[in-house]
Formats: C-alpha cells, sequence, structure tokens
C-alpha cells in the first residue's frame, strides 16, 4: 500500500476517504485536520473563494510535506486532498490525514503539514465580497 | 536568449495574461528576470514577495537560465 496520497481535484473533497487512506493496523492514532472556508474576513462578508493551483509543482512541493512527516514522526501514512474552483462557506478547501504509532506525533505531524502548505504549496486563493475581491496575501 | 513566463494567481492579472514570450540579451539569471519584470510591470513590486519557479522547483536568485526555459512566476502562496 502506498504510505502517500496526494490530490488535487475540483469535485467535492471527503473526508472519511482521506482518514481510510492513512488506516493502518500498526497505527495507533490518526489525526485529520480538515479546512473549510469562513463566513467572514476582517469583518467583511465573505461569498465564496475561488482556489487555484500549478498542479504539477503543487502536487511535488506536497509530496515532499508528506515524506518529510513519514521520515521525522515515523509516521505510518500521510494523505493531502486539496480542493480547487469556486467555494462557498462551510466548503472543505483541504484534507490532511496522519497516522503514527502513538498520537503525539499525529497531532504535531499535522500541524506541521498545514503551516508547511500554507507557506510553499503554489496554491492560490481570492476571496470574493460582496463588494469586491482580493488575493489572499498577494499584499503587504 | 527566448523565455517563456507563465503565471498563476495576482501574477497573471498583473501580466494581463497566462503567459509571455521574452526575447532578451539582458537577462542571465532569476534575479535579473525580477529586476526586468518589476521594470516592465511595477505592480509586481507592491507584492507581498514573488518567487520563480523552473521545472516545478523553486529557484534563488543566482539561478542562470537557458535558452528555451519556462519559468513560472509564484506570486504570495495562500493554500489551506
Amino acid at each position: 500500500m502506498c504510505n502517500i496520497n496526494i490530490i488535487i481535484s475540483d469535485a467535492i473533497l471527503d473526508t472519511e476517504t482521506c482518514r481510510q487512506e492513512v488506516q493502518r493496523d500498526g497505527a495507533g492514532g490518526q489525526v485529520v485536520f480538515v479546512g473549510t472556508v469562513r463566513n467572514q474576513t476582517k469583518g467583511k462578508e465573505v461569498v465564496r473563494l475561488e482556489f487555484e493551483a500549478y498542479k504539477p509543482m503543487a502536487i511535488k512541493e506536497m509530496r515532499k510535506i508528506a515524506e518529510a512527516i513519514l521520515e521525522k514522526w515515523d509516521a505510518l501514512a500521510v494523505s493531502i486532498h486539496h480542493r480547487v474552483g469556486s467555494l462557498g462557506v462551510g466548503d472543505i478547501a483541504v484534507i490532511i490525514a496522519v497516522s503514527t504509532l502513538h498520537r503525539d506525533k499525529a497531532f504535531v505531524a499535522c500541524q506541521y503539514a498545514i503551516d508547511t502548505l500554507k507557506e510553499t504549496v503554489p496554491i492560490w486563493k481570492k476571496e470574493i465580497f460582496v463588494d469586491g475581491e482580493v488575493w489572499v496575501a498577494a499584499h503587504p | 536568449m527566448n523565455l517563456r513566463l507563465v503565471a498563476y494567481g495576482i501574477a497573471r492579472e498583473i501580466l494581463g495574461g497566462n503567459d509571455l514570450q521574452l526575447n532578451t540579451t539582458a537577462v542571465k539569471s532569476i534575479g535579473d528576470l525580477k529586476e526586468e519584470l518589476v521594470a516592465k510591470f511595477p505592480d509586481f513590486e507592491k507584492l507581498t514577495r514573488f518567487s520563480m519557479a523552473v521545472n516545478e522547483e523553486y529557484r534563488d536568485e543566482e539561478y542562470l537560465l537557458s535558452d528555451g526555459d519556462e519559468i513560472v512566476i509564484i506570486p504570495p502562496v495562500s493554500g489551506g
């Protein structure tokens, strides 16, 4: 069985599918992080988010994150699913699942994965408000 | 040297299109290319930062370009 699963998709993401990918009999714990679309940014109502990816490189960078987790925390399996396209409030943008021997490492590894993803993976989101739109993090 | 620039996110909007063909003798490295880009499109300077990728890897300013390279402009990422 493959211990790394990386998906970028414009279809709805499924948390249970992602979790099952990291199911291993030797694992004592799984941590699943689910990132969802929030209804406001700094008090401004968000209508939707539009995600786009430089797909081949985004997959490569997510794979690097997963490989680092297998190495640093002896994880048994890592899955990262990221959505692209137009997402509404409450939709799932990203799911990260990690399984490890003991729970503490799974928590740390999952946190590392989402923090690093936000810094290195070439995926962008534009927030669409009622009265305008903005590329997130583009400007200081 | 012929270079092809590909842009995503806000970089595409600054460029005014998905890609740009560049024929230049002034550009040798990624650093040169960033300077050239800022000179042509000053809005790049307003970004928090921007990076460049060749063959799906981030490249630093010293990276030397070759004729026919495809360079992807990576504005600040915001996945997750």
